[in-house]
């Protein structure tokens, strides 16, 4: 495991804060029927979305605080297999996060950066499409792709269905391979499809993704893309943003500034 | 109970068949329990190649549940008497066929116990809904109809009347099929392989030549092996509409390949040259696939020239060789070619596993089971008779 002392201190320190501030505030996080119950706090929006700066995410020690974060708030397992890998966030290659793009001529080190990947969050979802229990779907509040893994049933058409590997399954029992339980939030059984939640569970607390707050050079920004004045609908009137495979009419929610 | 007595009376060599496929099936059973208790990791699956044989099979059995409908609409439509001892037999394979199915998608749910989720919450904005309906529905129609014309045959008298508009119902039924099992493919944006409005077409083309295909087999190897024949001219009917089912298999498969290569596309490209050449230096497929080719390739040349066609040993020969050639195609190269190139670009590995295999075989071996069961239950209605 790559961390020192001094991040393993901060991380956990926020961890603790956040968990004694969240059990004192709002409880214990209720998650039924897949998603959590709203409360005072809860910061609300019209369609979530991200923007992601490839330049501030370029930091020479190979920065993943964000992955661990979230993989960490969210007990997902480190299996060192990467074929059985169960990945919410995780970082690739510049060409195999824009495979369309891998013979166009790029500026500068574009082309030579790690691109974080996760969820799309896209207002018109295949998976959701074809999931025949309705285990995924589109929250209409907030345009969140939500996922109940009590209620799938494991036939991984949904990871057929997304075109940008965003899905993991539960190939066997994730228990064992997660580092540190947290047991505010769920753990999966095997035999279930799992992948990012945009933190509704946070959001529902009044807290950011554990991604973006997790980010040592603020490269994520996470706000309401439906409101002008948000600071994710200022950066993409500003500057020309990214789509991962937008021919594909999905309408990713997650925005690239290169 | 639907004449099951008959079934178990045989000769030696039924039982020793039958013993065989019990066999089969204990192994698939017990693999299958160490796959519930540990989870679908005992396969070869993975990531990025998350369908493999299991949906394979199914889909290549979907087909040739479908093609019972080669026989039935000649006979019931247009009163073809030739077909009036193998109707039957085609609907029983069809009942067994789609059992296949079934079970080949409950081995590959990672949560089987939530299996009723499918029917507890229906959505029919997925295709995978339709298709439970069109798969259930066409195995009770096949049930129905083949107990009842069974029990008509065994008491001499013609089929009560309700049943003909079930039969006519289960024409359209059997295309339904498979048109919605194309569909699973063929409407997902993050997948060019799959994404071709004539997988639909291709899909029903392969299916009404593979499953002749296995009933002409089937029949010859009665005929081997028990004292009814269907007669020749059955067969060689259906050898006609599996020559001509194959060469418009055959004629699809070209017309993708043209679109592919001439428009160049390299999203669609790529998982030709990955079935064909390999990819990135990943090349497990392209034996298979040639073999594929090399078979087509003698099925088409046995099946078109009438000499060939019309003696009963090159028949078995061109049939034995569209049915391996159809399964590789759709066995192997439809599912796992869909999923390398992965939408990242990059390639994945997938070999099935030794218990994947044998949960595989134990399914067709029960089906292979159902069939024998009802093939025996048909001939000992007919012998019965005939005395």
């Amino acid at each position: 495991m790559s961390m020192d002392r001094k991040t393993f201190l901060k991380l956990g320190g926020c961890g603790l804060a956040a968990a004694v501030a969240g059990n004192k505030l709002a409880g214990l996080v209720q998650i039924a029927g897949g998603q959590s119950a709203p409360g005072e706090k809860t910061l609300r929006a019209s369609r979530w979305a991200m923007v992601i700066d490839t330049r501030k995410c370029q930091r020479a020690d190979g920065c993943d605080a964000c992955i661990r974060a979230c993989h960490e708030a969210h007990n997902v397992p480190s299996i060192p297999d990467p074929r059985r890998e169960i990945k919410w966030a995780w970082k690739d290659r510049f060409e195999h996060a824009f495979p369309e793009l891998e013979t166009s001529p790029l500026p500068g080190d574009v082309r030579e950066r790690q691109v974080l990947l996760l969820c799309n969050h896209c207002a018109n979802p295949p998976c959701v499409r074809v999931c025949p229990t309705r285990a995924t779907w589109k929250r209409q509040s907030d345009g969140i792709v939500m996922m109940d893994w009590h209620r799938c049933i494991g036939c991984r058409y949904c990871v057929a269905a997304c075109p940008y590997g965003s899905r993991s399954f539960n190939w066997f029992d994730p228990r064992p391979y997660i580092r540190n339980m947290h047991a505010e939030y769920p753990t999966r059984t095997r035999g279930v499809v799992e992948k990012c939640t945009f933190c509704e569970e946070r959001l529902a607390e009044g807290r950011l993704p554990a991604c973006v707050e997790a980010c040592p050079e603020k490269a994520l920004v996470f706000g309401d893309a439906a409101d002008p004045n948000s600071e994710v609908s200022q950066l993409l009137r500003e500057q020309f943003a990214l789509r991962r495979k937008p021919e594909l009419g999905t309408e990713p929610q997650v925005f690239y500034l290169l | 109970m639907f004449m099951f007595e008959k079934a178990i009376v045989g000769s030696r060599r039924y039982w020793v068949w039958v013993a065989c496929l019990l066999g089969l099936i204990v192994a698939g059973l017990l693999a299958y329990l160490r796959q519930l208790s540990y989870g679908l990791g005992i396969t070869g699956l993975s990531r990025d190649v998350t369908w493999g044989l299991y949906i394979a099979q199914f889909t290549f059995l979907v087909g040739v549940a479908a093609s019972a409908v080669m026989v039935v609409l000649p006979y019931y439509l247009h009163n073809f008497k030739v077909f009036g001892k193998v109707t039957i037999l085609g609907e029983m394979l069809a009942i067994s066929a789609v059992t296949m199915c079934m079970l080949f998608i409950l081995v590959d749910m990672g949560q089987p116990a939530r299996v009723w989720n499918v029917v507890l919450h229906p959505t029919p904005n997925s295709i995978m809904f339709w298709d439970m309906i069109s798969l259930g529905g066409y195995l009770i129609l096949n049930a129905i109809i083949a107990l009842v014309t069974l029990r008509a045959e065994r008491n001499a008298v013609a089929p009560p009347g309700w049943v003909k508009p079930l039969i006519l119902l289960s024409i359209p039924w059997a295309i339904s099929i498979h048109t919605v099992t194309a569909f699973l493919y063929s409407g997902l944006p993050g997948r060019p392989f799959w994404l071709t409005a004539v997988m639909a077409p291709r899909f029903l083309a392969s299916a009404f030549s593979s499953g002749p295909a296995l009933l002409i087999l089937l029949c010859m190897i009665m005929r081997r092996v028990t004292w009814f024949d269907v007669g020749r001219e059955p067969i060689q009917k259906l050898g006609l509409i599996v020559t001509y089912a194959m060469v418009v298999n055959v004629f699809l498969v070209l017309m993708e390949l043209f679109t592919t290569f001439y428009s160049g596309i390299p999203e669609h490209r790529r998982h030709f040259e990955f079935l064909f050449v390999g990819y990135q230096g990943q090349a497990q497929l392209v034996p298979w696939m040639w073999t594929s080719v090399g078979l087509a390739v003698l099925a088409l040349l046995l099946l078109l020239v009438p000499r060939y066609r019309h003696n009963d040993r090159l028949l078995a020969v061109a049939c034995v060789a569209t049915f391996i050639s159809l399964w590789i195609d759709k066995g192997l190269g439809l599912i796992v070619g869909g999923f390398v190139p992965t939408p990242l670009g990059t390639v994945a590995q997938y070999f099935p596993t030794l218990l994947e295999t044998l949960i595989t075989l134990g399914v067709w071996a029960f089906g292979l089971l159902l069939i024998t069961i009802f093939y025996k239950i048909t001939l000992s209605v007919r012998e019965a008779l005939a005395y």
